[in-house]
């Protein structure tokens, strides 16, 4: 683990010299293609940032209402073992349709019980490498007009489930 | 989709909290939601676009050219019913990089690009071949390697390390990719196995 962990220092860094030594090699003016990457990022957050106040104001309805802290202790009831704590799963279920809903209950386990926690490392595991399956496979599939998906959705659920149980097991072992 | 999740979400946490006496916590709290959700996005300003400004010079010096012809031999090993040279290679790879890299803007053209291409080859039209089957788990299997958006997120909420994540991260990615790999070629062999008996 600790490998893994000396990992994370080391890859941004190494990126950043990476591409930019690239770029310097391939004789561009890079500050200037930074700054115009960096003018696109910003619209992004811009962007997004009304959805997300939207988002965040309704999961902050929910968690206040005690709504979440029941659907949790629900969840708690069903589910067997203790490898998937039940503030996990509506994450899972929403990021299955949409990864904007999926990142506001995220942002929301970390307010409640901080990023470093065990809830918070297992989220921010499992949303970076799961993705929007069904929204994806409509816009894919819709593009060429296929309507018999055959093994896809298998295949995707298949590799989802396996990203998350990866997720939980490594969290556990970075506490 | 969101339409209906945020409209229950707030539907059902008013009459929630009517019912059990947390009106006043709601109040309180949904207006600090909204407060928190912008002071996340001057956090996010910052990140994401020292990011793509990044990803910018990468993209701008030809880099994204170059990882996707370095990723041929294994598209080769992926796509066996694509023939050797034919356009869908080059955009499969384009969105395979561009996923990895985190470039969603340059990942989805290439995507309905590939598939376009990939319908080209497509038989049956209206029934999803086996290479598209496989472009679109590999695809959804999560290929990204650096999740910066959620870098950010950690360090907005007090994160002692927000880059943590990101060597587990890539193990549980590849994890998930690998288990999407190890699926395609099993299920893919089987049904060229099934097409080349049922041929006369």
């Amino acid at each position: 683990m600790n490998l893994i962990l000396y990992l994370s220092d080391m890859i941004l860094p190494f990126a950043l010299l990476y591409i930019v030594a690239y770029g310097f090699l391939a004789g561009r003016p890079v500050y200037d293609d930074f700054v115009s990457g960096a003018k696109e990022g910003f619209h992004t957050v811009l962007n997004v940032m009304p959805t997300l106040i939207g988002l965040m104001a309704g999961i902050a309805v929910l968690r206040s209402s005690g709504f979440l802290d029941f659907l949790a202790g629900l969840l708690a009831s069903v589910i067997p073992g203790d490898l998937v704590l039940p503030e996990l799963v509506p994450v899972i279920l929403v990021k299955l349709f949409s990864s904007s809903a999926a990142t506001g209950l995220a942002l929301d386990i970390f307010r409640e019980y901080g990023a470093d926690s065990l809830p918070g490392l297992s989220v921010s595991l499992m949303l970076s490498c799961t993705e929007t399956i069904f929204y994806t496979m409509s816009v894919y599939f819709m593009a060429v007009k296929v309507k018999k998906t055959r093994y896809t959705l298998p295949g995707a659920l298949i590799a989802t489930a396996t990203g998350i149980l990866m997720s939980l097991l490594l969290a556990r072992h970075m506490m | 989709m969101l339409n209906f999740l945020w409209g229950a979400m707030i539907v059902t946490g008013v009459i929630w909290g009517a019912l059990h006496g947390t009106l006043g916590a709601i109040t309180e709290n949904v207006l600090s939601g909204a407060r928190d959700a912008v002071n996340l996005c001057i956090t996010m300003l910052g990140i994401l676009s020292f990011w793509t400004g990044i990803l910018k010079i990468g993209e701008n010096a030809g880099l994204l050219d170059q990882l996707s012809r370095a990723l041929r031999p294994v598209i080769r090993f992926l796509f066996p019913t694509v023939p050797k040279g034919h356009p869908a290679e080059q955009a499969i790879s384009v969105n395979f990089i561009a996923n990895m890299l985190g470039l969603g803007w340059a990942a989805t053209p290439a995507g309905l690009k590939a598939m376009e291409s990939l319908n080209t080859l497509n038989d049956k039209k209206g029934t999803a071949t086996n290479a598209m089957c496989t472009f679109l788990i590999l695809n959804m299997s999560s290929l990204q390697l650096i999740p910066i958006n959620m870098i950010a997120y950690r360090s907005q909420y007090g994160s002692a390390n927000p880059a943590a994540i990101v060597g587990p991260g890539i193990i549980a990615t590849m994890a998930s990719t690998l288990a999407a790999v190890v699926f395609c070629r099993i299920v893919d062999g089987k049904a060229s196995h099934l097409q080349s008996i049922t041929k006369p």
